[in-house]
């Protein structure tokens, strides 16, 4: 068995995969990677499922000891890693011999890395996932954030892992941006049209107020419907909620399930991902397109995921 | 029934425009029919007061097909006979120490603490549905008599078994989480458990009963 030793773990590092999905009756938010994209490739460039559980690292990185090695891929935003002090290829698989030791330093761009190590961290499953959902302290490492001192095991395969990287067309496609396509909100219609023109065309800040739950944004206030007061019901993941005050969340992968909020818009499928990589005081803007668009442009990105060939080079 | 694309992956079904318990039976019965025979295509379902959201896989299905197959299964679901609901007893100490908002409540409808806790157990609750946490049921309808709003700040963190009010609804709070509804007392019960089955005490649909119970009862059940 191997392990990876937490010697400082960073501002918020947990265990993700794919999340839980399918248990809303009980009131269990699905959780799962901030960027699901960039913890697939992780886990596909060591050889692993894609949704196997893997680090998600926020904002600063930690530093990790391997005594008995393993192979990694780090995906996502930028933390500058190093390998003993020396530059680690993100966005590639990477062997490292025992007693490695890897940093990971503050956010050059974006908001979270992955780290995927090949034979996947075994942590006991909460309803079919390794995701920890830090609201309620289930899943992942004892429901919690990584400390100084934890340790994870990892069953590295016996053969070696072949070198991968992600090719740079693919980066390219899945390169964070500024601008969301969003579709209509539930509540869409009922915004006045100057509350609509408002959201479309204002730019909209992410504030410190920001996590796994939601990022709220900052901008001029956009009027809530005099109706505002709706009757609690289900939300999805991306939904722009406005608040009676005006401010306007996006809600993230560890979300309430329920909220009584009317909604704007929702950010499409393929650039959910790209909410997760959002960190606080950055600007965004939103675009407005429709559900056909939105879904043909899904199952293409569903196609290319699943297609090994075109991944890597 | 009304349809209405959520986001490209998900649509919001409304069997009614009220919160009301026909309403609500509507969407038991739709979530029971679901659960028993899901579509390959289907993800999740949230059931709320008079709404399910039901996210789909959109590389299988589009949202008009989603449709035209929830309006099949609403109207299977208006024969589909429900099991009779269970009724669940929650213990509740609402020891002043316990219930850090018990007192201020009464004093908002110029009543005794110990008329907030009469008001409280006199009735049956209504669960409809789980959200915010696992496990969080929302239940009505609270006495008018002590229906309050929820506090303007919300405390950063709730002990876990806390019973609150918020407007016309009671809940009890599973685990340890921020939260804006006043609290009014605690259970030493377990509300969500990993490996229990269920796992959720209360569960969507059944009739919910408070009892008051001592601080000595509330110790002796907490360690059991």
């Amino acid at each position: 068995m191997n392990s990876l030793i937490v010697k400082s773990p960073g501002l918020l590092t947990t265990i993700q995969d794919l999340g839980r999905p399918g248990y809303g009756a009980i009131g269990v938010s699905p959780a799962g990677a901030a960027d699901p994209v960039a913890l697939r490739l992780a886990n596909l460039l060591v050889g692993n499922e894609p949704g196997a559980a893997a680090l998600e690292i926020t904002l600063l990185g930690g530093t990790f000891v391997f005594p008995e090695g393993g192979t990694v891929a780090i995906t996502g935003a930028n933390l500058s890693p190093t390998l003993d002090g020396q530059p680690l290829e993100m966005w590639a698989s990477n062997p490292l011999p025992p007693g490695a030791e890897l940093t990971l330093g503050p956010t050059k761009n974006y908001a979270r890395a992955y780290l995927a190590v090949a034979g996947a961290f075994q942590v006991k499953l909460f309803l079919g996932s390794a995701s920890t959902h830090l609201l309620s302290g289930t899943g992942g490492f004892e429901g919690r954030a990584l400390r100084k001192g934890d340790i994870l095991r990892f069953s590295a395969p016996p053969h070696k892992i072949q070198k991968r990287r992600v090719s740079q067309s693919l980066l390219t496609s899945l390169k964070p941006r500024k601008v969301l396509r969003v579709t209509d909100g539930p509540q869409a219609g009922q915004f006045s049209p100057e509350a609509r023109e408002a959201f479309a065309h204002q730019t909209f800040r992410v504030t410190e107020e920001s996590d796994r739950l939601g990022l709220r944004l900052e901008a001029p206030p956009i009027l809530s419907p005099e109706s505002a007061n709706i009757i609690t019901e289900g939300v999805s993941l991306g939904a722009i909620q406005i608040t009676p005050a005006g401010q306007a969340i996006i809600l993230g992968v560890d979300q309430q399930t329920t909220g009584g909020y009317p909604k704007i818009a929702n950010v499409i499928g393929i650039d959910l991902h790209r909410v997760g990589q959002l960190r606080p005081r950055i600007d965004i803007r939103f675009e407005r397109t429709s559900f056909a668009v939105a879904r043909a442009l899904w199952i293409e990105r569903e196609r290319l995921l699943n297609s090994t060939e075109h991944l890597f080079t | 029934m009304r349809c209405c694309a959520a986001s490209d992956q998900s649509v919001l079904l409304y069997l009614g425009e009220e919160i009301s318990l026909a309403t609500h039976e509507r969407v038991l019965k739709l979530l029971r029919l679901l659960q028993k025979d899901p579509p390959a295509w289907l993800r999740n379902v949230q059931p709320a007061y008079c709404s399910l959201m039901i996210t789909f896989d959109a590389c299988r299905v589009d949202h008009a097909e989603v449709e035209s197959t929830l309006r099949q299964f609403e109207q299977r679901a208006e024969s589909f006979r429900q099991p009779k609901s269970r009724t669940v007893e929650i213990p509740v100490c609402y020891d002043a120490e316990l219930a850090p908002d018990l007192e201020e409540v009464a004093r908002a409808h110029n009543l005794k603490s110990k008329d907030v806790v009469r008001l409280h157990t006199s009735r049956p609750y209504h669960a409809y549905f789980l959200g915010f946490a696992p496990g969080f049921a929302y239940l009505g309808d609270l006495s008018d008599q002590i229906a309050t709003p929820r506090l303007d700040v919300p405390r950063k963190k709730v002990p876990a078994g806390s019973v609150g009010i918020a407007g016309k609804q009671t809940a009890v709070y599973p685990f340890s989480t921020p939260g804006g509804w006043r609290l009014i007392g605690r259970t030493p019960l377990a509300l969500f458990q990993a490996g229990r089955k269920p796992m959720e005490l209360i569960s969507i649909g059944d009739q919910v009963r408070f009892r008051s119970i001592s601080r000595k009862e509330f110790s002796q059940l907490a360690s059991v």
